[in-house]
Order: structure tokens, then sequence, then C-alpha cells
């Protein structure tokens, strides 16, 4: 069987800045393996501007981005595989891929699953109606636009203000389509504020709240889409129907980590599918680091490089023998307020002084303090004027600070109460 | 100038900015959110990104950006001038599309190597 010191799963942001915080770190034996035909994963169909404000202290756009990593892979010699899909990844690191010349065995001494995520299917969120050709995912459509040049539609609705989805309505009109709407669950938008105002904003495109899509009519080709308000159980409220007449609805209503590999490979799973791992983004299975949106799914590729280049480095320290072993770890735990944490553990008495915690609220506020806890005693304690789902706070906690045993629970709460 | 309420979307951190009558920006967490806070309410620009038709690349696109942001009310002008080239592989990163995109002075430049097959 071939073998490898460094298997990487996936060429996208996330599998090069691992390959290249490895590389940096002492390991030469790396192998990028990527299903697509190119290097760059989804940020080849990002077009818009806005990446790389913190990796490169200026604004470029998705391409743009991906090529600085390409070529910062190729500059170190780092091996990548193109059109390569991996089928199996088992526990004790065979890794099992799929190309035109045929099914190959890899035994790696680590591996840095970077596969990414995909979108929320209609079935998924119970689209009610019927199915007819002119409901399509966000990023598919932006796909088909943007690489290959084909637009999906001339009337447009948008279910889900995520980011994928402002984005597109903004790309679809400067196409020359007409976008009726966009309408979110929530009461809130779950896009970034500068999206709604240059997507939306900008093109007088209206957003309904607290809205979804109640029906979808239409034999062949999509013909009318139905909306209703929702109530605060997002239950639908009979009476306040509008009416669109669209050949097209796009879905932006979530990613999710594209993360069998591992679920197949007995890897502990979180609940939002991606893995658990602890402060070293290592996964259950020793030598096996997680990093990027097949984690949990970020709003900035910036963080996404960093967090990638930090599993490289791990996973760098684990080939070269250079790790701590039978270290003891805390669990951490998202309480009131708080809709996730990643890392669930935090190794303690290791040789790195602090842990990077992220995570994320369950609903827009203001005024407030997010605490950090362990036994009741606080820890750390950020005051943020206002803070929301949207976007995902990055915070650094001394280890120094953490005593074994207890789990660490994060949790907000409102200034006044404190 | 009547005072006006903006968010900032320099960068995604979207800092709520308020611009008084003489054009004086607070809220801005970085100095960039104030020269956008006044330029906002004086002449609002956007950098454009789109794609151009390429022959010739494993690709039937190649993305573009305006180089630097032009009047917002220019956009549906730099779009038709856009949507109107035809390219030829190979393109890298940077070269100029359209020398002076729509009279703003401004070019349209590649944002993705591109080479021919």
């Amino acid at each position: 069987m071939l073998t490898k010191d460094l298997v990487i799963i996936g060429g996208g942001s996330a599998g090069l800045a691992a390959a290249i915080g490895a590389y940096d770190n002492g390991v030469r034996d790396i192998l990028v393996i990527e299903k697509g035909p190119f290097l760059g994963g989804i940020l080849n169909q990002c077009i818009h501007n806005g990446f790389g404000l913190t990796e490169f202290k200026e604004e470029l756009t998705g391409p743009e981005f991906a090529s600085r990593f390409i070529k910062q892979a190729e500059e170190r010699g780092i091996e990548c595989l193109l059109n390569s899909v991996v089928t199996n990844v088992t526990c004790d690191k065979v890794v099992t891929f799929v190309n035109k010349g045929g099914t190959t065995k890899i035994k790696a001494k680590a591996i840095v699953m970077a596969a990414g995520c995909y979108e929320r299917s209609p079935g998924a969120i119970s689209l009610p109606g019927d199915r007819p050709s002119g409901v399509i995912n966000a990023g598919q459509a932006q796909l088909y636009l943007n690489e290959h040049g084909l637009m999906c539609g001339k009337r447009v609705f948008i279910l889900g203000s995520g980011d994928i989805g402002l984005i597109m309505a903004r790309r679809l009109t400067l196409e020359g389509a007409k976008v009726l709407g966009v309408a979110e669950l929530c009461a809130w938008s779950n896009g970034l504020n500068r999206n709604m105002v240059q997507c939306l904003d900008d093109y007088n495109i209206p957003l309904y709240l607290s809205h979804t899509v109640t029906n979808v009519i239409g034999k062949s080709r999509l013909e009318k889409i139905v909306i209703s308000k929702v109530d605060e159980n997002n239950v639908p409220i009979e009476g306040t129907e509008k009416e669109f007449e669209v050949d097209t609805l796009i879905l932006s209503v979530g990613l999710i980590p594209n993360n069998i590999l591992m679920v197949k490979a007995g890897a502990e799973i979180a609940r939002n599918n991606g893995c658990l791992v602890n402060d070293k983004l290592e996964t259950s299975i020793p030598g096996i680091y997680s990093c990027g949106n097949v984690l949990h799914v970020h709003d900035l590729v910036d963080n996404v490089v960093e967090e990638a280049r930090e599993a490289g480095k791990n996973a760098a320290k684990y080939i070269l023998g250079n790790n701590e072993i039978n270290l003891s770890s805390i669990n951490t735990k998202a309480g009131e307020g708080i809709g996730y944490v990643v890392p669930a553990r935090i190794v303690i008495g290791d040789d790195e002084k602090d842990a990077t915690l992220k995570f994320r609220v369950r609903k827009p506020s203001k005024d407030v303090y997010i605490l950090f806890e362990q036994n009741g005693k606080v820890l750390k304690k950020m005051f943020k004027p206002a803070i929301i789902p949207s976007e995902m706070e990055i915070t650094k906690l001394s280890k120094e600070l953490l005593v074994k045993g207890d789990e660490l629970v994060i949790r907000m709460v409102k200034k006044e109460a404190k | 100038m009547e005072e006006r309420d903006l968010i900032c979307i320099v960068c995604p951190r979207g800092c709520h900015l308020h611009v008084d009558k003489d054009l004086n920006v607070t809220g801005n967490f970085c100095p960039r959110g104030a020269v956008y806070g006044k330029q906002e309410v004086t002449n609002p620009t956007r950098v454009v990104t789109s794609t151009v038709r390429i022959e010739g690349a494993n690709l039937a696109m190649c993305p573009v950006k305006t180089k630097d942001p032009i009047p917002k009310g220019k956009i549906f002008e730099v779009m038709s001038s856009i949507n109107s080239v035809k390219i030829v592989a190979p393109v890298h990163i940077g070269d100029v599309i359209i020398k002076d995109v729509a009279g703003t002075g401004v070019d349209v430049v590649s944002t993705r190597d591109m080479e021919k097959i």
C-alpha cells in the first residue's frame, strides 16, 4: 500500500491552508486530494469581493483569494491530486480514493478532513407544494452562472437570507433577472449586515422577515410561489399569504458539513454533523484532524484558513512525534443563549498557552455579557454591545485558568442581570 | 447634507455609522469607515464584480471586477459593457479586460488565471 505522512481531504481554502500549515511545521510528504477539476474549492464561484481583509489586509474576490493559497502551495511543492474522490477513511488512517486511474488506497500517518459543506435541500426543509424545474439551491445557481454562464431564471424569489442568498439576489439582478424578494423565517436576517446593504438595499429588493414559502406551484416549470408570515413558533399564519409569479425559487437555507466519511470512520459527531474536536482540532480518532466548513460553517474564509493552518500545524506535531500523550481534557458546553461551541474539548496540561474558542449566539442580542464558567466560577467575561448569530465569535481563553474535571460552560446574560 | 445612519460595507464587521450634517462620521471601528461614511452620503460608489465570456479556457466564464469602486449610478452601464465583451485564453489576474469602462476612468480586470487548453 502507498504511504504518506499526511493526507488532506479537500483542496479548497481549508485543505490548502492545512497543507501549508503542516509544511511550514516540518512535514514534507503531503498529499492533497481534491474531487473537482481545480484547487480553491467554492471560492472559485464566489466572484464577489470582500475576502481577505484579515489575511491579506486587502479586499479580494474569491478567485483572487484562492489563487494566493494555490500559489503558496505550489511554492512549497505540495502534491495535489485533482478529479479524485475520497470514498473511504478508516480509523487506522487508510484513505481510499477513486479517479481515472482506478481505486487507490493510501496509509497515512495523519489525516486532515477539509471537505467543506453542502447545501440543505428542498426536502430537508419540507418545502411544500410541487417540485417543478426552477427550484434550485443558491450555490448551485451561483456555480451555473459564474463558471458556466447559465442563468437559472428571469423572475426569481429567494428563500433564506443567508449570505449566499443575498449575494445571488444582487448577482441575478445585475445579470438582468427580476428578484421579487427574499423571505426569511427568522425575525432577523441571517446574512452579514454589509450584504443586506449592498445586495438588497442597493437594488430595492424587499426582505420579508418572519416569512416562509408555504406553496410551490408549477407543472413542468415553476409558475408561482406563496409566502406567509409565521408566528413566534414559526407556524404560518392563515390569511397572510402573498403570491409571486416567478419562474425560479432559490433556496439559501443553510449549509451542512460534508462529513459522511468521518461518520463512517466512526468518529464522534456533533449536532451540526461536524466532528467533535479538541482545541488542537483533533477528532475523537487520534491523528485525524478537521477544519473549515466540514467542522462548522464559517462566515469568513479568513477564519477558515487560520483554523486550517492550525489543524495542519497540529497534524505536523502528531506526525513528528511531538505530541504530548495521555493528557486529560475537559468538555465545553453551549449554555444559555449560545448555539454551539468549537472545540468540544480542551486538552489540559499541554504546551499551548491559550485555547481558541469559537461560538455563535442563538438570537441577536444587545448589551450582554458572555461568561466563561467552570463549576460556577467565572473565568472570563466579555461585554458585547451587540451580538448576532450570523457572525461567529472567536476568543482566546488562557488554559492556566482551567481546572481538570469540570466542564467549561459558555453562556450569555443580559447586562442588568450581572 | 441630511444626517444619516449607515451600515459600513467596507468589511464584514458591518459597523453602524452615523454621519452628521457636517459630514462627521461616528460609530466606525477603523479609519476606512470614516472615509466610507463620507463617500456614501456624497458620492456612493461600489466595486462591480461579474464575469465575461472566455474562449479557449476550460470554463465558459472568466470572473472580472472594476479595479476601483465606480459611482453607484453607473453600475448597470458598467454591466452592459462587461456583457458585450468576449475574451480569449490565456488571461491572468489583473489583466485589463476593458479600459475606462463606461467613462468611469476605471478599468475592468480579470480576477482569475485561466490558461489556454
